[in-house]
């Protein structure tokens, strides 16, 4: 076991796991009608590969990503009911096309499902890897990169630690927890899958301190699996050590360079549930069409973790947790750190949905007016990237955010400790936010501009070129006319004849050359 | 959610766990038992310059909300005038005309704080602005300091006794100003040694052989308490009270070794005048103050300093107060120069991502 580093700032927040993890993970029973949105994480949209009126079984690929994202697939067996924008749970409150569809309640798997890899320690990595990206696979710890893009990095650069993140560091959220309990030897299993796939040589699962009992279920799995040789490190619950840049600081006191990514030091990160559909993706040859959601809150009847079928609505799981306790005052999608709230519970679970957080006016209360700064500094005492916040949030208010850029603007991992320990009530994490917003878009109008600034000189040469090749085509002629005045006087006849057999070939040339193009327009 | 949510709500969602009423109050009581020594070592004025101070700041802090057009209640809940106003009873001597507090007070709150606009904004610390402001206009007024009721001769004035003085000027029959008053210890120990005595014969004319003047030390170890609980309640952070003490402490050792009698020792420096109080509760004034750790510490190092020096080759007796002001405008150039290394960022602010 390596040296334990240590990570600044953060804080300690009461953890509320115990109210959603007293019984194990319950399945959720297929819905009649399931709404599967075709974008669910960062990347671009999936392009449809169904149509209204196919049937489809569990597994069946809806989506295809083109270049960016992550494949989608069919939930369960059933009719495709349309293809449209529908609203997904997402803090844009946008609609995005998705796949509507009817379960047949036979809930077949597909027949053309990939093959199963039961012995992937002898499988190609490049096959591993290509399954993981076929499976549809995103990192499930809720920010939803999708994992074939991480895996990729590693072709870029070589991936010695394969970091598996089960720190669930945000308030009431017990997904990963519940996992860990309930799944050990599945999550070693796909530990070592993803470890071959990049062919990672140090494996560490880390988890909070607080989980003694996952420590131990972990340990047992291990006992009873060769050959993968994971380290089990605890760090100290203290948000936002899950956090990745956090987490990576903790286990390897290494830094992750401002604006880089893990590979760049030769880590890769994967949470726990992304292990485990790493391994249904592998072994049985299951894409990712359900995963495990935490229903909790002080609003909900029976706080637990359900297994959901993607496209599940919202509203159904909090039924299965025992419906609205109270006066349900908001619906929080993650964590109450860095979730967002939705406007309805008729919203589809998708890939990310890792938590729903269903509060009341205790739990969430109405904010109070925000006063002035008084700089004491609490917000720099828990920046887990040792900025200023205080700081950053003068030049945010001002009109000109550009000096918050140099002072760490995109450094911050709007992991919101500031705003919850700011004494003067001020929305920190809203205003840096906005800034990082209004700084992209003059980025963005900047480069526009420099590439506009770029036809114009090169229309600008273009057209210097032309006039200077006219001209030069113009003083050819010239030369020509005048030879062949000279020609003429010398030989009239001569000339003539000349003149003559230049027309002909001319027209000849021409003829060839229409039904040429004619050619090329029918080809 | 049956349209119950609204998606304007923003995270975090976990509700802020301080206020800055909060953190004031905080302050006001790890200030009583430094106060309570202070009374009842130095009689009635000090309670009658608290209650003229706050009664005169509450209705002066709502007035200058009013004139700039700011809400009046949540801004006068916040509890910092009231802070302000009692940091600066305490600083001022303890048998004081009515109107000394009452004029320190509304500079202070007019000059130091809404001139610029408000809580926030100040850039001086606005207790100081207005002992300041007072000390340079009324010095008469303003070295006129009783001797501590253990000690000398004649100390206490009786309840009646005292207001009458603060009210009217006037002592009871019989007794003169010069008879009942006596300088501080550091004022005795400044005129003492530029009159071409030694530390010796300057010593605690009463006799009780204590290094600091008596009295002087349960009041500053009591201010010390309070500030030990505010430090252990992390209101305030050790940086700025841990500067102030070792600025002022180390250059005192130095000179003290040097030269024991010309120089007063650390621990007269620590105990025997404002040293304590300044420390932790108006050099950690945070609106003022250097924002960074690090810029924190070497903010509380420059105002110790810089009141070692006042005391030593200054004007003033006690110089925290100008030292403090000063070391406010250095402040923002602290920060600039302190600011913590970013994560993933070398200390000149570059990524740490190897080029390409």
């Amino acid at each position: 076991m390596g040296r334990r580093f240590w990570f600044p700032g953060g804080l300690r927040l009461p953890g509320h796991k115990a109210v959603s993890t007293a019984e194990p993970i319950r399945q959720t029973p297929v819905p009649d009608q399931l709404v599967i949105p075709l974008q669910q994480h960062a990347g671009d949209s999936c392009r449809p590969t169904v149509t209204p009126g196919q049937r489809i079984e569990r597994g069946a690929l809806l989506g295809r990503a083109e270049e960016t994202g992550a494949h989608v697939h069919a939930p369960t067996s059933g009719e495709v009911l349309a293809v449209e924008p529908l609203p997904f749970p997402h803090p844009s409150g946008l609609s995005v096309v998705s796949v509507r569809m009817q379960a047949d309640g036979e809930d077949r798997w597909s027949d053309a499902l990939p093959e199963a890899i039961p012995h992937w320690r002898h499988c190609a990595p490049e096959r591993l890897q290509q399954r993981i990206q076929s499976s549809g696979l995103v990192g499930l710890g809720g920010a939803g990169f999708p994992t074939s893009t991480k895996l990729a990095a590693g072709h870029r650069h070589r991936i010695d630690t394969l970091i598996i993140n089960g720190v669930e560091c945000e308030p009431w959220i017990s997904c990963d927890q519940a996992l860990m309990l309930q799944r050990p030897a599945d999550i070693v299993e796909g530990t070592g899958i993803l470890a071959r796939a990049v062919e990672a040589r140090r494996l560490i699962l880390a988890l909070e301190d607080d989980k003694p009992a996952c420590l131990q279920a972990l340990r047992d799995a291990l006992d009873q699996c060769t050959g993968i040789a994971l380290e089990l490190i605890p760090v100290p619950a203290r948000y936002p050590a899950g956090g990745e840049r956090q987490l990576i600081q903790t286990l390897t006191g290494q830094e992750v360079p401002s604006g880089g990514l893990p590979p760049e030091l030769g880590i890769l990160c994967q949470n726990v549930a992304t292990a485990v559909a790493a391994r249904d993706a592998v072994v049985h040859g299951h894409p990712l069409t359900s995963r495990v959601v935490t229903i909790t809150g002080n609003a909900v009847t029976s706080p637990r973790n359900l297994e959901a079928r993607i496209g599940t609505p919202m509203r159904q799981l909090i039924e299965a947790a025992g419906g609205y306790l109270g006066t349900p005052q908001r619906l929080v999608m993650g964590g109450p750190m860095m979730g967002f709230a939705l406007d309805s519970d008729t919203l589809p679970v998708i890939k990310t949905s890792n938590c729903l957080l269903v509060g009341d006016a205790a739990l969430f209360p109405d904010p109070a007016p925000a006063m002035p700064c008084i700089r004491c500094g609490a917000c720099a005492d828990v920046c887990p990237a040792q900025l200023l916040p205080q700081e950053l949030y003068w030049h945010a208010r001002a009109r000109d955010p550009e000096p918050a850029r140099s002072l760490g603007l995109f450094d911050c991992i709007d992991c919101g400790a500031c705003a919850v320990v700011c004494p003067s009530h001020i929305p920190l994490v809203q205003y840096f936010r906005y800034a990082k917003s209004e700084l992209r878009a003059a980025d963005h109008d900047r480069i526009a501009a420099e590439e506009a600034r770029e036809r114009y000189l090169q229309r600008q040469q273009r057209l210097e070129r032309e006039q200077a090749e006219q001209e030069a085509r113009r003083q050819q002629k010239k030369a020509a006319l005048k030879q062949r005045g000279e020609a003429v006087t010398a030989d009239p006849k001569a000339a003539k004849q000349a003149a003559i057999q230049a027309a002909i070939a001319r027209a000849r040339q021409k003829k060839q050359l229409e039904q040429g193009l004619r050619e090329d327009g029918e080809g | 959610m049956r349209g119950r949510a609204s998606p304007a709500v923003a995270p975090p969602h976990l509700p802020p766990t301080a206020t800055v009423s909060a953190i004031m109050r905080q302050v006001l009581y790890a200030l009583i038992p430094g106060s309570a020594a202070m009374i009842v070592l130095f009689g009635w004025g000090v309670a009658f310059n608290l209650l003229i101070a706050v009664a005169v700041a509450l209705p002066c802090e709502a007035l200058l909300l009013r004139l700039r057009g700011r809400p009046v209640a949540p801004f006068l809940q916040d509890g910092s005038a009231l802070v302000c106003a009692v940091l600066l009873a305490l600083a001022l001597p303890p048998l004081a005309p009515w109107w000394l507090p009452a004029i320190a007070v509304v500079l202070a709150l007019a000059l130091g704080k809404h001139i610029y606009g408000g809580l926030g904004f100040n850039p001086f610390n606005p207790a100081m602005v207005g002992y300041a402001a007072v000390l340079v206009s009324f010095p008469a007024q303003m070295t006129v300091w009783l001797p501590p009721s253990a000690s000398g001769p004649g100390a206490s004035l009786g309840l009646m006794e005292s207001l009458h003085y603060v009210l009217q000027g006037q002592l009871p029959t019989g007794l003169e100003l010069d008879a009942i008053t006596q300088a501080t210890p550091l004022d005795r120990i400044k005129t003492g040694l530029s009159a071409g005595l030694t530390l010796e014969d300057i010593r605690d004319p009463a006799g009780t052989g204590l290094l600091a003047g008596s009295g002087w030390h349960w009041i500053n170890l009591l201010y010390l308490a309070g500030g030990a609980w505010l430090l252990q309640r992390r209101v305030i952070g050790w940086q700025i009270p841990a500067g102030v003490l070792l600025g002022l402490a180390a250059p005192a050792l130095v000179f003290w070794i040097i030269s024991p009698d010309q120089f007063a020792s650390p621990l007269l420096h620590l105990l025997s005048g404002g040293a304590i109080l300044a420390a932790f509760f108006i050099a950690t004034d945070p609106v003022s103050a250097a924002t960074t750790p690090r810029g924190r510490l070497y903010y509380g190092l420059g105002i110790g300093l810089l009141a070692y020096v006042i005391r030593t080759w200054g004007g003033y007796p006690d110089g925290i107060a100008f030292a403090v002001l000063l070391m406010n405008m250095a402040a923002p150039l602290i920060d600039r120069y302190t600011r913590p290394r970013i994560h993933g960022r070398t200390a000149p602010g570059r990524s740490t991502r190897s080029r390409r």
